[in-house]
């Protein structure tokens, strides 16, 4: 019995050790994932202080006072120590306090609405959860793509975002924050790559039977890769209109990359109109 | 679990939307589990006829209203969904390590199926597993702990048992008619909704819901009466023994945030049936609202699992501790403040929604508020065992456990309650090793250390205390091993609920999980096997005096099992460990100079006659059967108008039947006691 325990853990912490060194979220490839990554390492190191000592005690006060052990001190009726009680309630107290200021201050740097601090000017990329696909617009460059988009390096970007379905979440791990997707509304999240590569982008929150396959590709490459890149979508015959939009809308898996050269009309206004009230009018 | 879920027939006014084609005679998964449990309900039938009990089991368990036969049966119908709940959950461990092609149809479950299984699984464990063991738990030992007779309202409680025992046969019937939703276990719209869930799913969901839920905010009224109204004489509310304050904080919680629960839900229903846009995406409906009020259900009833665990350590450390609990009155006064702090906090299942950074702020650190009570409670346990003379019987395994991996989990806990980290954790498998590090190595760990410990109690037998170590370490690694990979799975960006992925780095990782959900398997089977073992031997293991762990509250003062009135004289309290109290002052198990007749309530027919009366219902309403919801729907209050004119509802035990009950138990604990009592008696007849 003992034995397989020992065996398990042989299998385990290897494992844990050797995956350890490029997990996505202690790998950020941006100023936001960055941030996030310090705060997770932070806030443990924090708690460290008080759980160390408790799984400690755990371990040991059992071992100790064991029933065996008669040598020990036995103090049937000992039930109150104002000493342990101020200490108790104190200790996790002040760390709580310390993690609260850690939290405040956080939640308003890293707000996802909060515009990136660049010298480099913002680019804004407008986003539509669909079903089972993510539409991305270029509104500055007048373009659209399914399932793939680039993004100039260290350009902070406004990702625009809204869904023409159910709910679902915008999340590129190696960047940073997730925000949810809802029809009708606009949200919005500030993200920036800092480095070159291909990063996988995902939705994070179940949408339904093709969830799994709702993901999409995301290049950081250098200035002139990205006028490249833009250059060869627009070389593609297929253009977003109301009648390509309706195809979009059609249940679809696994859905490949598409490109669209142009865009007709304010497409994500009005997908986002549709749901807000306008289609009484129509 | 059919996957047709595109069958939608215009509704026929005799059948609904019912037809043959949804029944899944074809598919290989779900057709060996149909025939096993036909076959295996046809065996139960066939045998309980041969026995003829089925007079006996009417007469002393379908239709009792003894708090401690209700909390029995509570506890058998969790153990059954415990299977098959866990069954949900290899499956889908087995999905993930296999469907490591990134396409539609790679494992061996088609999304169709898979996210029934899901949503099964989560909704089975919160609603049908970890429910029931809390509220059996507390039907079993509050009334005990208290000195009262019964709950304040016996046939209410019996009709709880029976409305929870209807949602959890709708959420088996769907695996065999029909689908079961495959929307996550709180079916957030807009995909919850008629639009994007036109079949019957979600409709077994929200009956099943509806229908429990109903049940349990009667239990909650019933066992806050309870506890306010009748305890016995002296019993101050600072003498309340720790498992009945933590059921008292749980019952104001059902109270409070049920009703909640059951508005949504009809809100959502509302959406369904009758198309109103409450949560729709157009039309002025607004999800967001429904995200905000089942969480905040959804908040509280993390804590209404967890309270009655911590209550169920408290009691086990102590006793096992050879010593009073450390620091009561800080543990009482924490439970209370996490019970006010769990309504504010519950906006942290939701930062991503996109708040504004001082909204989230201010959840964030109302969350991390609520780890401070709860450390100091880990704190009252450990310094209940400093001091002490610590004996490791099964439940002290199980509460040594608990401590260890609930610690890391409300670490982790913490990690998610700061939004700009909980930003990138979401919906990762890091948050779903997290609430199953607290909901099993907190809620689930409780409830089996209490099991062990009031076994004995209920049923007048121990369990087998090696095979209950050994499953204790059985799942204790094997929450490790299945849920430590999923922790790192989550910092290496794997999302919840995928039926396929394209990381082949995550592949090692999901089989260990899935190993370490086999070490689990092992457990569990241990369990099943130590509950066999303890039931052949019961002759062995009696338990005579009724205090087989030498323990200190009131419950163990009377027999095992106590008789159906509890105390033949309603005790009166000292001390907050009563029974240690009596103990150490040589008065325990007193024998009283006479008895007097006990007034107790009769059982009744009505409680279960309803229920099934609200199966009919739900089942009609879920295939639009209008005739037969109708028919159902009136049959339940024809049946409660019936009860109410039934006039003999009581009676009283006679003082005969109560001293042959007495000395039965005190020739074990008091033989001078009662021989005195019985010579001097039979001095004054002479």
């Amino acid at each position: 019995m003992i034995k397989n325990i020992l065996k398990c853990f042989l299998v385990i912490v290897p494992v844990f050790l050797l995956s350890g060194c490029d997990l996505a979220l202690f790998d950020p490839k941006g100023p936001v994932a960055e941030e996030a990554k310090s705060l997770i390492i932070i806030s443990t190191l924090l708690m460290l202080i008080i759980i160390l000592p408790v799984l400690f005690m755990i371990v040991y006060f059992p071992y100790k006072y064991r029933k065996n052990n008669k040598t020990e001190d036995y103090r049937p009726d000992w039930e109150h120590s104002t000493k342990i009680e101020i200490v108790v309630w104190t200790v996790p107290t002040l760390i709580v306090i310390a993690l609260s200021y850690v939290t405040y201050v956080t939640s308003h740097s890293l707000d996802p609405r909060k515009p990136i601090v660049s010298d480099q000017e913002q680019m804004v990329i407008q986003v539509v959860a669909m079903d089972w696909k993510w539409l991305f617009i270029y509104p500055e460059q007048g373009i659209a793509t399914v399932n793939e988009i680039s993004i100039p390096v260290n350009t902070p970007i406004q990702f625009q975002i809204t869904s023409d379905t159910v709910m679902n979440s915008f999340f590129i791990p190696r960047l940073g924050s997730q925000i949810y997707a809802m029809a009708g509304m606009e949200n919005r999240v500030h993200l920036m790559a800092s480095q070159e590569g291909t990063f996988r982008g995902v939705s994070a929150n179940y949408s339904g039977f093709g969830f799994s396959g709702m993901k999409f590709k995301v290049h950081s490459v250098d200035n002139e890769g990205f006028a490249n890149w833009v250059a060869k979508v627009k070389q593609s015959e297929q253009v977003l209109n109301s009648e390509t939009l309706k195809q979009l809308q059609e249940k679809t898996k696994d859905h490949p990359i598409e490109y669209f050269s142009q865009v007709v009309d304010q497409q994500f206004e009005k997908l986002i109109e549709k749901y807000s009230g306008a289609k009484n009018v129509e | 679990m059919s996957s047709k879920a595109n069958i939608v027939t215009e509704p026929d006014i005799i059948f609904g939307k019912l037809t043959w084609d949804v029944i899944p005679f074809t598919d290989p998964v779900i057709l060996p589990v149909m025939l096993a449990c036909l076959l295996g309900g046809i065996g139960l039938f066939a045998f309980i006829t041969k026995m003829g009990k089925w007079g006996y089991l009417w007469r002393e368990w379908l239709t009792s209203v003894d708090h401690k036969r209700i909390g029995i049966m509570y506890m058998i119908v969790a153990v059954v969904m415990l299977v098959r709940g866990f069954s949900d959950a290899l499956m889908m461990r087995a999905q993930q390590a296999l469907a490591t092609a990134d396409e539609v149809g790679a494992g061996y479950l088609p999304p169709e199926h898979y996210d029934q299984i899901f949503t099964a699984h989560g909704t089975i464990m919160i609603f049908f597993v970890a429910m029931p063991l809390v509220i059996g738990l507390m039907n079993i030992v509050v009334p005990l702990q208290i000195g009262a007779r019964d709950v304040a309202f016996p046939f209410l409680n019996s009709l709880s048992f029976w409305l929870f025992v209807v949602g959890a046969l709708l959420v088996n019937i769907s695996l065999f008619v029909g689908e079961f939703a495959a929307t996550g276990w709180l079916a957030y719209p807009p995909l919850s909704g008629i639009e994007y869930s036109p079949w019957v799913g979600v409709d077994y969901w929200l009956w099943a819901l509806q229908i429990s839920g109903i049940g349990t905010l009667l239990t909650g009224v019933n066992f806050f009466v309870t506890i306010l109204k009748m305890r016995a004489p002296g019993m101050r509310l600072m003498q309340m023994p720790v498992f009945t304050w933590t059921a008292l904080c749980t019952n104001v919680l059902i109270v409070i945030s049920f009703p909640i629960l059951t508005v949504t839900l009809t809100l959502l229903t509302l959406d369904r049936y009758v198309g109103t846009h409450f949560f729709t995406n157009d039309l002025g409906g607004n999800q967001m609202m429904y995200v905000n009020l089942i969480w905040a259900w959804g908040h509280p009833e993390v804590y209404i699992l967890i309270l009655p665990a911590f209550g169920v350590f408290s009691e086990v450390t102590a006793t096992f501790s050879r010593k009073r609990l450390f620091g009561y009155t800080s543990l009482v006064w924490a439970t209370m403040a996490i019970m006010i702090l769990s309504f504010v906090v519950w906006l942290h299942h939701f930062f991503t929604m996109g708040s504004g950074a001082s909204v989230n702020a201010f959840f964030g650190i109302a969350t991390m508020i609520i780890s401070v009570p709860t450390g100091v409670k880990i704190f009252n346990w450990l310094f209940t065992m400093y001091k002490g003379r610590v004996e490791f019987s099964a439940s002290m395994w199980w509460t040594l456990s608990f401590l260890f991996t609930f610690t890391i989990g409300g670490m982790t806990g913490v990690m998610l309650a700061i939004p700009a980290a909980d930003f990138v954790l979401h919906n990762s498998l890091f948050l779903i090793a997290h609430f199953h590090n607290v909901i099993i190595g907190g809620a689930v760990f409780g409830y089996f250390a209490g099991f062990t410990y009031w076994f004995p109690k209920a049923t007048g037998f121990m369990l087998d205390e090696k095979l209950g170590k050994l499953s204790c370490a059985l799942w204790t690694v094997g929450f490790f091993v299945a849920f430590m990979p999923l922790y790192i799975l989550g910092f290496n960006g794997m999302t919840r609920r995928l039926n396929y992925y394209d990381n082949p780095e995550w592949t090692m990782l999901l089989w260990v999980a899935a190993f370490g959900a086999l070490i689990v398997l092992a457990g569990i089977v241990t369990q099943l096997y130590m509950g066999y073992v303890s039931i052949r031997d019961r002759d062995q293991n009696r338990d005579l005096t009724g205090d087989p762990w030498n323990a200190r509250t009131l419950e163990w003062a009377t027999s095992s099992p106590p008789p159906f009135y509890n105390f033949a004289k309603t005790p009166v309290i000292h001390d907050r460990d009563e029974h240690q109290y009596n103990k150490d002052r040589n008065t325990a198990y007193a024998v009283p100079e006479s008895y007097e007749p006990i007034h107790m309530p009769r059982n009744t027919w009505c409680g279960i006659v309803m229920s099934g009366f609200a199966l009919i219902m739900g089942f009609a309403m879920v295939w639009h059967i209008w005739w037969l919801a109708a028919f159902g729907f009136i049959g339940i209050f024809a049946s409660v108008i019936i009860y109410s004119f039934e006039r003999d509802k009581d009676y009283y035990v006679q003082v005969d039947e109560i001293e042959a009950l007495e000395a039965a138990h005190l020739v074990h604990v008091n033989p001078q006691g009662l021989r005195a009592m019985q010579d001097k008696k039979s001095n004054l007849e002479a």
